[in-house]
């Protein structure tokens, strides 16, 4: 496993795999994301390429700025959160920001989204309140999922984004077969399913795409490339030259975009809801992206991933080349920049006060939802509980 | 000899055997540069490099059918699943192929792994890293499945199981990984599958358990003592094939069993355990066997502590059947 090595720059086309036995990088540099089949709109000077652009409002973009620093700050105290015991557990979007908010926001009003792990960003984007949000990071009685999973497993139907499960890759049938259910219908929606690239060794993903292509399902899959599967690099996931390439196998178009560049997802995505509601069936989309942070606040990066390996993502993060393009375009500004971050500090406080008062879930509720109505068993045991004494530290986060 | 926890009892194991055998390898999912998630694996990719320490992709199905394939060539593959609750993509690999293989070639291909996977409750970890899949594997015929309790017994039956002929299902219970310390032999050291142990003597209850759940058993059978109840405590150790002998010998000492485990109560093996006492010891019986257990339900995040069958649940019930 060659983690140590950053690859050097790859050529403008993709090298051939190597023939010696040994495991060859495979798109993981940001270098790739100039090669010539992969999309870009924001250039480096911050103006855009006119063959990809997606023609975005200035309040679109802004909103979508908006959107991503809060992520951002998201993360950082989530982070801190868990690292004072106040909350268990945290899996972020550091980095990716762009590839999630790009290509939710791209996904028509009717559309689903089934989500992996790291898009809280898309729940809150269709609408999820960021209270919501909060409660389920402290598993409390408000929390949508009735703190029954873990921190970032949540879900937000009204907002018709599914419901996060922690196997790899589950959710990629039943996005299939979610757009299926469409097309037989007869309905004009389209479902974006994410996973990482990790979830391209997964059995679902290989059935997920299979049945996708037979039946022309209207489904975007989104595969995060962000480099890693907790420690293990992309060429230890596949020997395939990048990920987009998979689709070929199963006769679905594959496209490589730069996930870093919020209006390339956005294009990119877009013309695969295109596709879709034409009936053409699904994309698969490989966004470039990196994962800046840890796997989770439970991986320790440093163990397998040098340090000086984040720089040339550092240099591409998404959020600086939006407001670049923001700078030059709408004039903003540092003062700007510093308001929203108050307003998302203090909304962000005001979240944490709310969750970490509101009481746990009830004992009771332990029984409930495990079948639409409680079997004789279920109301044994729970009364059983009930009669009981509680234990030691209930009553806690 | 040397204190260790769990975590280093089982690294340790997997160090000897893997110097001693260089047909061993460990595979898996970030078990290589990393140590596994737990450090279980820790510096084995180091001193046996990547052809013996090897990160997979991600697919428990692809991990255990290609172990399979590499135990059939020779090799004495160890895969580790990061958390048993991720077993179940692997499911087919093991129960339909692994466990069948002896008895559909006629014998003539035996094949053999030990399938190391962390286990249970109690780490904050919700449904989907919490669960106790056991039975499950009980179920099937052909398999093996061992659940040791502290780091000695984790070294002694990791090496049995690795040097056994059938495959083995070896769960760790993760809540006890690093607080289950203890003294751990140096060197080649067995404790034999199939042979539970009684970690406490007693004659008015016997308590049947395993894993992180002893632990427990042992703080409610110090509470009972304290109103005059002394429970016999059974550490199972190995799951499947149970030690019955043990057990059917100490309940027909104390007349009165209460099974405990962290799985759900229905089909659980407690069930099983209770209906081999009524079996083999029904006119010994003083009282009815009693389950302390899991809920039927999937293992919850925050309400975890009140799921898991903890002393202060397994005290009443230890009174209740020593009343009866
Ligand atoms: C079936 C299954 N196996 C193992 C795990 C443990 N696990 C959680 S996340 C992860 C890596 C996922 O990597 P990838 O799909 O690339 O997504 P990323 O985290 O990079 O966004 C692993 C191995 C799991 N959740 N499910």
């Amino acid at each position: 496993m060659s983690t140590a090595s950053y690859p050097a720059p790859s050529p403008a086309v993709s090298p051939a795999p190597a023939n010696d036995g040994s495991v060859h990088p495979v798109a993981r540099h940001p270098h790739d994301a100039t090669a010539p089949d992969v999309v870009r709109a924001l250039r480096e000077d911050g103006t855009l390429d006119p063959k990809n652009d997606p023609g975005l409002r200035t309040e679109e973009v802004l909103s979508l700025y908006r959107a991503m620093v809060r992520t951002r700050l998201l993360d950082e105290r989530l982070v801190i959160l868990q690292r004072q015991g106040r909350i268990g557990f945290h899996i972020g979007s550091l980095g990716e920001e762009a590839t999630i908010l790009g290509s939710a926001f791209a996904m028509r009003q009717n559309d689903w989204i089934f989500p992996c792990y790291r898009e809280f960003s898309a729940a809150l984007w269709r609408g999820m309140p960021l209270q919501r949000y909060i409660d389920n990071m402290f598993g409390n009685a408000n929390d949508p999922v009735k703190g029954r999973q873990m921190p970032d497993h949540y879900t937000w139907k009204k907002g018709r984004f599914g419901s996060v499960s922690s196997p790899i890759g589950t959710q990629i049938t039943q996005a299939v077969g979610f757009a299926w259910g469409a097309k037989v219908k007869r309905e004009d929606t389209a479902v974006l399913v994410y996973f990482g690239e990790g979830a391209t060794s997964s059995n679902e993903f290989h059935n997920g795409m299979n049945f996708a292509g037979v039946f022309k399902t209207p489904v975007v899959f989104m595969c995060r490339n962000n480099g890693w599967a907790i420690s293990v690099p992309t060429e230890r996931q596949t020997a395939s030259e990048n990920f987009a390439v998979k689709g070929e196998a199963y006769g679905i178009p594959g496209v490589r975009v730069d996930g870093n560049d919020l209006f390339a997802v956005v294009k990119v995505t877009r013309d695969a809801v295109a596709r879709a509601a034409r009936g053409e069936g699904p994309t698969i989309i490989e966004a470039l992206t990196y994962r800046l942070s840890g796997h989770s606040t439970s991986d320790d990066p440093k163990v397998y991933r040098p340090e000086a390996g984040l720089d040339p993502w550092r240099r591409l993060d998404p959020i600086p080349r939006v407001r670049q393009y923001l700078e030059r375009t709408a004039g903003w500004s540092e003062a700007q920049d510093k308001q929203i971050e108050a307003e998302i500090d203090a909304e962000l406080k005001a979240a944490v006060v709310e969750a970490e008062k509101t009481a746990q879930p009830s004992l009771e509720s332990m029984f409930e939802d495990v079948y639409a109505e409680m079997p004789w068993h279920l109301r044994e045991q729970r009364d059983e509980l009930l009669r009981g004494t509680r234990a030691k530290g209930h009553g806690q986060h | 000899m040397p204190q260790m926890n769990m975590v280093q009892a089982i690294n340790d194991a997997l160090r000897f055997e893997m110097r001693r055998d260089d047909r061993v390898v460990v595979l898996g999912e970030d078990v290589g540069k990393v140590g596994g998630v737990f450090r279980v694996t820790q510096g084995l990719f180091d001193e046996f490099g990547d052809d013996r320490v090897i990160d997979t992709p991600l697919s428990e199905g692809g991990i255990i059918g290609t172990a399979i394939g590499m135990a059939l060539y020779g090799l004495v593959p160890v895969p580790e699943i990061q958390f048993s609750d991720f077993i179940f993509p692997a499911y087919d690999q093991i129960v339909s192929e692994l466990a069948k293989y002896r008895y559909r070639s006629g014998g003539e291909y035996p094949a053999k792994l030990v399938i190391r996977t962390p286990v249970g409750g109690g780490i904050r970890g919700g449904h989907y890293h919490s669960q106790s899949p056991e039975a499950q594997f009980i179920h099937v015929a052909g398999l093996k499945v061992v659940c040791p309790s502290n780091p000695a017994d984790a070294k002694g039956l990791l090496l049995s199981s690795i040097r056994d002929p059938d495959p083995v299902l070896f769960f760790e219970p993760k809540r006890i990984y690093r607080a289950a310390k203890g003294d751990v032999p140096d060197g080649d050291y067995m404790v034999p599958l199939g042979k539970a142990s009684v970690v406490r003597q007693g004659n008015h209850v016997t308590l049947v358990t395993w894993g992180a759940m002893l632990y427990e058993a042992l703080d409610a059978a110090n509470q009972a003592a304290a109103q005059g109840i002394e429970c016999e405590v059974i550490d199972l150790r190995t799951l499947w094939p149970l030690d019955i002998d043990t057990i059917i010998a100490s309940v027909k000492k104390t007349g009165r069993v209460v099974v405990v485990h962290e799985a759900p109560k229905s089909c659980g093996l407690g069930g099983e355990i209770v209906a081999l006492v009524n079996e083999k010891a029904f006119l010994h019986l003083e009282a009815p066997p009693r389950r302390v257990t899991g809920f039927d339900t999937p293992f919850p995040y925050t309400l975890e502590m009140e799921y898991l069958p903890l002393s202060h649940r397994i005290l009443p019930a230890i009174i209740e059947t020593a009343r009866y």
